[in-house]
């Protein structure tokens, strides 16, 4: 799955830390997430939506589509 | 995150059980003398503390992040694929008289922690 969370982070001045201490996770999910070794769970997914007032599809995309 | 206090916790049970496990094992034939009654209670705190330690690590599993339980699942799901095929393979060894010792359930227990180390490790490398 592809997801833009590395490009959001950037833009709302974010580091992978801080992104870990405001979703709850630790800075290697983070990373792994952002790249692309690790599929987050849709709670955690929600999360990121939620933080960066964007719907769940806007962060993350199907690599069939 | 709060993992670290119940990662401490586990160590604690951990250290429990090894030590009750220790004092089962030797002090059967160095404090009581074999007695099955102080053998047989000390069997049971030894369970009971190995009760504590699997709730322990149960606790410190929804604890930790879900990358981590990934990890972490990943690697039990490896230990316990090693621990059925390798202990019956060496279990077959033996039975078949081609070792010319013992099969010991430490030796599998060895294993199983060797494992588990090595695949939380390769694990951890992975998501790094």
């Amino acid at each position: 799955m592809k997801n833009r969370l590395k490009v959001l982070r950037a833009e709302n001045d974010m580091t992978q830390a801080q992104l870990a201490e405001e979703t709850g996770v630790s800075r290697q999910t983070i990373n792994a997430i952002e790249k692309g070794k690790f599929d987050p769970s849709l709670p955690l997914a929600f999360k990121f939506a939620r933080l960066f007032k964007l719907q769940i599809e806007d962060i993350f995309e199907d690599e069939k589509n | 995150m709060n993992t670290n206090k119940y990662t401490l916790k586990l160590a604690f049970w951990t250290l429990g059980w090894v030590l009750s496990l220790a004092l089962v094992t030797f002090g059967a034939k160095f404090i009581w003398n074999f007695n099955v009654t102080i053998s047989v209670i000390m069997i049971l705190a030894n369970l009971l503390i190995g009760v504590g330690m699997i709730l322990a690590n149960i606790r410190l599993l929804q604890q930790i992040d879900e990358l981590q339980r990934k990890i972490q699942l990943d690697a039990m799901g490896i230990t316990l694929g090693v621990a059925l095929v390798a202990g019956i393979g060496y279990s077959a060894l033996d039975i078949t008289n081609v070792i010319g010792f013992d099969a010991e359930i430490s030796h599998l227990v060895f294993l199983l922690g060797i494992t588990y180390i090595a695949a939380i490790l390769i694990g951890n490398a992975r998501y790094k």
